[in-house]
């Protein structure tokens, strides 16, 4: 999956989550940049992220990323 | 089932008109997603619980500290969870001659903050069995060692089974049972768990919080009466009309080992109280042959409280199925492998459960095991009788057919009532009965086992439950009222409910007589009752107008100087 079509999917499964249809990711988005993206939704967009793509992350991943491309680069070394 | 994301969409509808819940939810892990999901499942099932959760892992100071927001927020369910994660790390620290006494010591646990939670608030207690970890330290051998984990997870969710057995108001909530079905690895999500201390896996939360709610529902009177059931290809395999009696597949025949286990499950049903009926499209001499000489078939007439079997369409017959029952259409389950015939039921017959039983009747069991559909709160020997009653309802219903005057016809059944306070007999039967009304129910107040004892040694509070005998049949306790001694010279209806078995036979009547001499003998002036409505409670709008209670204000009021006997032709029987 090409990165483009990796960084829209992550944004559609934000919209979802923290259903919030103006969210508009970039590889340089942080936690701080989003509304409602707090250390509880993030649980659940690790795991909406996971069914996603059919992977799994390691439990050091998950509190790892400081911005949606590091989310990314981990999806992409799956 | 929807997952935990659709849920979440629940909380944002409208809650108002739905019946509000206080619920405490006490965990020693975290429990936040666990509380959306209650909520939003709640919604679902027609309950707005109003959910107050406990800071993380403050279950003692919540419970033993009285001034604690518990006791404030005035629970009516507290939910307690106490994880085998927590368990194991308190094991993991015990001295290994203490690992022997981790299951005692928990339970002592249990049972005091138990007790002081009944101590200080009227609530029902609902708690987490625990899930299985087998940390395999001895292996298999742990079956055989008194010390090893998996031996003391086990026995205390044993012991917690005997704890229930003796405590009326402590439900368990079997997250063994979900473990089961879907399998530790979707129950538990390591990194999640290392991340966030929390234990249920967001997959399961829906599953978890659905157990949990049919807890809750069933305590609030929402339970399952009733399991109409088609013949061909549901009940045996095949078409009896086609295939002849010979040929269905039941016992060894074909298939029929699935047929025959899924009546074992219908037949433990039945003797559990659930009434049977069938609604066949057949021709109705044939459709019966099976029940009365198939020698493989497990499901008898005598199990069938109301048999249909014609070529009409199925919704008039569960309509007709309904008028004879008298219960309401949502605590009814119709199971039919053919979809046309289910869609027809659903579309038709608003509030009926139709699952959608799988294609394979090999999968019918484990399909609806996991439906858990006939969640209950209590059990009685009554129950047991349930299908006999019906079936003399039948036979009550063409006797009525036969008399032109309904007076005539209520003399001819000779019907007599056994009038007794409550007694430790008759107390669990009371509770049922409050839970499981909702027709004909005034006020809709439950009581659970412990309020009823409670109430009998009130010495405000007077009650009387009646039986119901006639030359059919005995139904047995079929009616509840409790009088309040509001002031001197006021007795308050604080409850009057009555099963819908037995409308129509003047019930009502002997009832008010029953009451206003009670009132009159201990020299009470007036008799006041009030109508609460629910979304079900319809029928008895009018119940104390008809019954010549004057208007005033919210209330009705009887004096009982002016009121003269009604007329009824049950005879009381004093014991």
């Amino acid at each position: 999956m090409e990165r483009t079509e990796v960084l829209k999917n992550i944004n559609t499964i934000f919209i979802e989550v923290l259903d919030e249809e103006n969210i508009k990711l970039t590889e340089n988005t942080s936690a701080a940049d989003v509304d409602g993206w707090d250390s509880l939704t993030h649980i659940q967009l690790v795991v909406s992220v996971e069914k996603f793509f059919k992977i799994r992350f390691t439990s050091k991943e998950i509190q790892s990323w400081k911005n949606v491309g590091e989310m990314m680069d981990c999806i992409k070394s799956k | 089932m929807k997952d935990f994301l659709k849920l979440k969409n629940n909380l944002k509808k409208d809650f108002s008109g739905l019946k509000k819940i206080k619920v405490a939810l006490l965990g020693d892990t975290a429990t936040q997603f666990l509380n959306q999901t209650l909520r939003a499942t709640g919604y679902d099932a027609g309950f707005d619980l109003q959910i107050v959760e406990a800071d993380f892992d403050q279950i003692e100071r919540q419970v033993f500290d009285e001034n604690s927001e518990l006791y404030a927020f005035k629970p009516e369910v507290v939910i307690v969870f106490q994880a085998s994660h927590k368990l194991m790390s308190k094991y993991n620290k015990l001295l290994p001659e203490a690992h022997t006494h981790l299951a005692d010591e928990r339970l002592a646990l249990v049972e005091s903050l138990c007790s002081v939670i009944s101590d200080r608030v009227a609530a029902k207690i609902i708690y987490y069995n625990y899930s299985e970890i087998n940390d395999s330290v001895f292996g298999n051998y742990a079956n055989k060692l008194e010390s090893s984990f998996l031996f003391q997870l086990r026995k205390l969710n044993y012991e917690l089974m005997k704890y229930a057995v003796a405590h009326p108001n402590f439900y368990i909530c079997d997250l063994v049972s979900v473990q089961n079905s879907c399998g530790k690895s979707a129950l538990f999500h390591t990194s999640i768990y290392v991340n966030t201390e929390m234990v249920l896996s967001m997959d399961v939360l829906p599953l978890v919080a659905a157990r949990t709610v049919d807890l809750i529902g069933a305590m609030y009177g929402k339970s399952k009466k009733c399991l109409i059931l088609d013949l061909d290809n549901t009940l045996w395999g095949g078409i009896i009309g086609d295939d002849g009696m010979e040929n269905i597949q039941l016992g060894t025949l074909g298939i029929g080992k699935a047929f025959t286990e899924f009546q074992g499950w219908i037949k433990k049903l039945k003797n559990r109280g659930i009434i049977l009926a069938v609604c066949s499209k057949n021709t109705e001499s044939i459709a019966r042959e099976p029940f009365e000489k198939h020698p493989d078939m497990v499901i008898r007439m005598e199990d069938i409280a109301v048999f249909v079997a014609n070529w009409e369409n199925k919704a008039d017959n569960i309509r007709r199925i309904q008028s004879i029952l008298n219960i309401g259409f949502d605590s009814m389950v119709f199971l039919d492998d053919n979809p046309f015939e289910r869609n027809i039921v659903r579309e038709n017959i608003p509030g009926i459960t139709v699952p959608e039983l799988p294609e394979d009747p090999a999968d019918y069991l484990e399909y609806l095991y996991n439906l858990n559909l006939f969640e209950t709160i209590s059990f009685s020997n009554e129950d047991a009788e349930r299908t006999k009653l019906y079936q003399v309802e039948a036979e009550r219903t063409s006797l009525s057919k036969s008399f032109t005057n309904e007076e005539d016809f209520l003399k001819n059944l000779e019907m007599v009532s056994v009038v007794e306070s409550f007694n430790r007999f008759n107390i669990p039967r009371v509770a049922q009965l409050s839970q499981r009304s909702n027709q004909f129910n005034l006020r809709t107040a439950r009581y659970t086992e412990t309020d009823i004892e409670l109430l009998s040694s009130s010495m405000d509070h007077f009650t009387f439950s009646f039986t119901l005998k006639d030359k059919f049949g005995d139904n047995g306790m079929i009616c509840v009222v409790i009088l309040e001694k509001e002031k001197v010279d006021t007795l308050f209806i604080s409850a009057w409910f009555m099963s819908c078995r037995v409308l129509k036979r003047g019930m009502e009547n002997f009832v008010l007589n029953t009451i206003s001499d009670f009132a009159k003998e201990k020299n009470f002036k007036f008799i006041k009752g009030e109508y609460r409505p629910t979304a079900k409670n319809e029928m008895v709008k009018d119940h104390y107008k008809s019954l010549g209670f004057e208007k005033s204000g919210q209330d009705w009021i009887l004096n009982t100087a002016d009121h003269t006997r009604r007329t009824t032709y049950i005879k009381a029987h004093k014991n």
